[in-house]
């Protein structure tokens, strides 16, 4: 049953953490059903994704082609469960077709396709792809004089891939104000930490020399997401870039800051202990 | 051949594309840094906002179109072929083809057009790289009637479209009232004893070549297949049964391209003898496109020799 696609939205912040935990258990379930996923770095995103999708992003599920809608591009297509869960709780699907995540012929494939499942704009999964689309998508809405807005949640790890530089350049170039980058900076990839592989950081700094406004929040604080990605942080002709620092595996002991869960799937043990912190978490 | 009435397709692309653009405000084109060589100063004149340049960033450059179609716009993309396909080639992936978006690639200059500056900037794969993508329509037009057609489809088809483009002369092959069929490939000159199939800057070397073969006593059929994906199976196989013996020659390497494409319905369907002319397997050396396709085999008494000797083999 899902109570929260009737909802009045948007959701206030206080109501926010509530949402996001059961997204988080959500997750869980459908991770561990499958018997595959990127659990790690789903966690990491839960808290941005709820913001986005229950405060922030001007959209309606019954109409998820309306030109003027908001668009959300998940440049990370590999956390796509944690998307496919936010979608299903938003009303886009029913969340019962979560259960058929990974099966065969099921639309919800380990990544995003746009063709088989409403609310996805377009499909990824190799990385360095989402920025360059999104640029395109705040471009066409300067061009129409849309007041709509374009937002990517990208890995720290995936700034890596020399395609978002080339995006961040143009976005700069054209003035992007409607272009909203979140990094989900949780400094582990799939492999080992990004210090250890190709540190991006400082990232902020990074967009700033590229010509954008940039800032650092916590990105499991929903005061902190909410107010940054409101239309009042817009600052005119410059595209914004907010460094979202998490954690992989956040709200699961075990699995927090541990590169191991990148693309781990847990036991059943594990998977009791996940379900027993999250359900504990409850405010 | 007649130079003086050699033409630069570029020219019928762009003012197709302008004249498309002034009935639809939803037609913007980008580029990389190309506005000089894919002709598009005329369009940046008449709509600077609508004249997109990324600089020389070329998967930036494909993602942007995919974002500009979600956002409503009808995107030509424009770039040399080589940078457009080579360089951006999972971005047409994904973003276009497997994404289904309606973004137009226009690949200039493809084939060997730039010749002379070796084979970096040959576009000798393209076919190859493209033809194997779903949801991807891949058109290579031979004289201006024929490009006008496929820009025009190209901007009322609801998805991802490969034009490739040549700067290449070429001579009028088409009457004016020609309609392009996509996906249809066009009897240009009908005969039985061996087909020859052609596009692109060879279509007007395989009819000289089919004149050529008249003066042997071979009726030649000429196809010219500008449709490389989705492929005119009917048109191939028909001509495998009726004629027995299929020459395919292109601006393009011979592995996976048209020929390729021709060869899998063939052995497949109703097996004849084939010869497929081309770059053969290596890079091309230095030279004018007209010059390497004279030095593969591709001038019309190359293309006629190719035919002869198949045709000796027809039957055995």
């Amino acid at each position: 049953v899902n109570k929260y696609s009737g909802l009045k939205l948007p959701l206030d912040i206080g109501e926010l953490p509530e949402v996001a935990r059961q997204i988080r258990l959500l997750d869980l379930d459908t991770v561990y059903n499958a018997g595959a996923g990127h659990i790690g770095g789903e966690m990491s995103a839960i808290d941005i994704l709820t913001t986005l999708y229950f405060h922030t992003l001007n959209i309606d599920p019954k109409q998820p082609q309306a030109p003027e809608r908001d668009r959300f591009v998940l440049s990370k297509g590999h956390t796509a469960c944690a998307l496919y869960v936010t979608l299903a709780m938003r009303g886009y699907f029913p969340v019962q077709e979560l259960n058929t995540f990974l099966k065969p012929h099921s639309a919800l494939n380990g990544h995003p396709n746009r063709v088989k499942v409403p609310g996805i704009e377009t499909n990824t999964g190799p990385l360095g792809h989402g920025l360059p689309v999104a640029v395109g998508m705040a471009l066409a809405a300067k061009l129409s004089g849309s007041p709509w807005r374009v937002f990517v949640l990208c890995g720290d790890g995936e700034l890596q891939e020399g395609s978002n530089w080339e995006a961040a350049m143009s976005a700069t170039q054209f003035k992007l104000d409607n272009l909203i980058l979140i990094v989900d900076h949780n400094r582990l990839q799939q492999g080992a930490s990004l210090k250890e592989t190709i540190d991006m950081a400082p990232i902020a700094e990074k967009f700033v020399s590229f010509g954008w406004s940039a800032s650092n929040i916590n990105g499991h604080n929903f005061n902190d997401l909410a107010e940054t990605l409101a239309t009042d942080a817009i600052v005119p002709d410059q595209p914004r870039c907010i460094v979202a620092n998490t954690s992989k595996g956040q709200g699961i002991s075990f699995m927090k800051d541990r590169v191991e869960w990148h693309h781990k799937v847990p036991n059943r043990e594990q998977y009791e202990q996940a379900r027993s912190e999250l359900t504990q978490s409850a405010a | 051949m007649n130079t003086e009435a050699l033409h630069d397709c570029r020219d019928t692309f762009v003012a197709t594309l302008e004249w498309l653009a002034e009935q639809d405000n939803s037609i913007v084109a980008v580029c990389n840094d190309s506005v000089g060589s894919s002709k598009l100063g005329g369009f940046k004149k008449k709509w600077p906002e609508r004249l997109i340049n990324v600089g020389i960033a070329e998967q930036n450059m494909v993602g942007v179109g995919a974002g500009l179609a979600n956002g409503g716009k009808i995107p030509f993309v424009c770039a040399a072929s080589s940078f457009l396909t080579g360089r951006a080639l999972e971005q047409i992936k994904a973003d276009i083809a497997y994404s289904k978006t309606n973004v137009k690639l226009c690949g200039i200059s493809s084939g060997m057009a730039y010749g002379a500056l070796g084979a970096t900037h040959h576009s000798i794969e393209d076919f190859a790289w493209t033809r194997v993508l779903p949801e991807l329509v891949v058109i290579a037009p031979a004289d201006p009637v024929e490009t006008k057609g496929a820009v025009e489809f190209a901007a009322q088809h609801e998805g991802g479209v490969f034009l490739r483009l040549s700067r290449v002369g070429v001579p009028d092959i088409f009457d004016t009232d020609h309609e392009f069929k996509v996906g249809k490939a066009d009897t240009i000159r009908e005969g039985d004893d061996v087909t020859i199939i052609a596009n692109g800057t060879l279509t007007h070397r395989a009819l000289e070549a089919a004149t050529l073969l008249a003066n042997h006593g071979l009726e030649t059929r000429v196809l010219n297949m500008a449709t490389v994906s989705p492929l005119d199976t009917d048109a191939i196989i028909a001509a495998a049964r009726e004629t027995g013996a299929i020459v395919t020659c292109e601006e393009h390497s011979v592995r996976g391209g048209l020929g390729g494409a021709i060869a899998e319905i063939v052995v497949q369907h109703q097996p004849v003898p084939m010869t497929i002319l081309g770059v053969p397997g290596i890079f091309a050396p230095t030279g004018s496109a007209n010059f390497l396709l004279d030095e593969f085999g591709m001038s019309p008494e190359g293309i006629c020799k190719s035919a002869r000797e198949l045709v000796n083999k027809k039957g055995k």
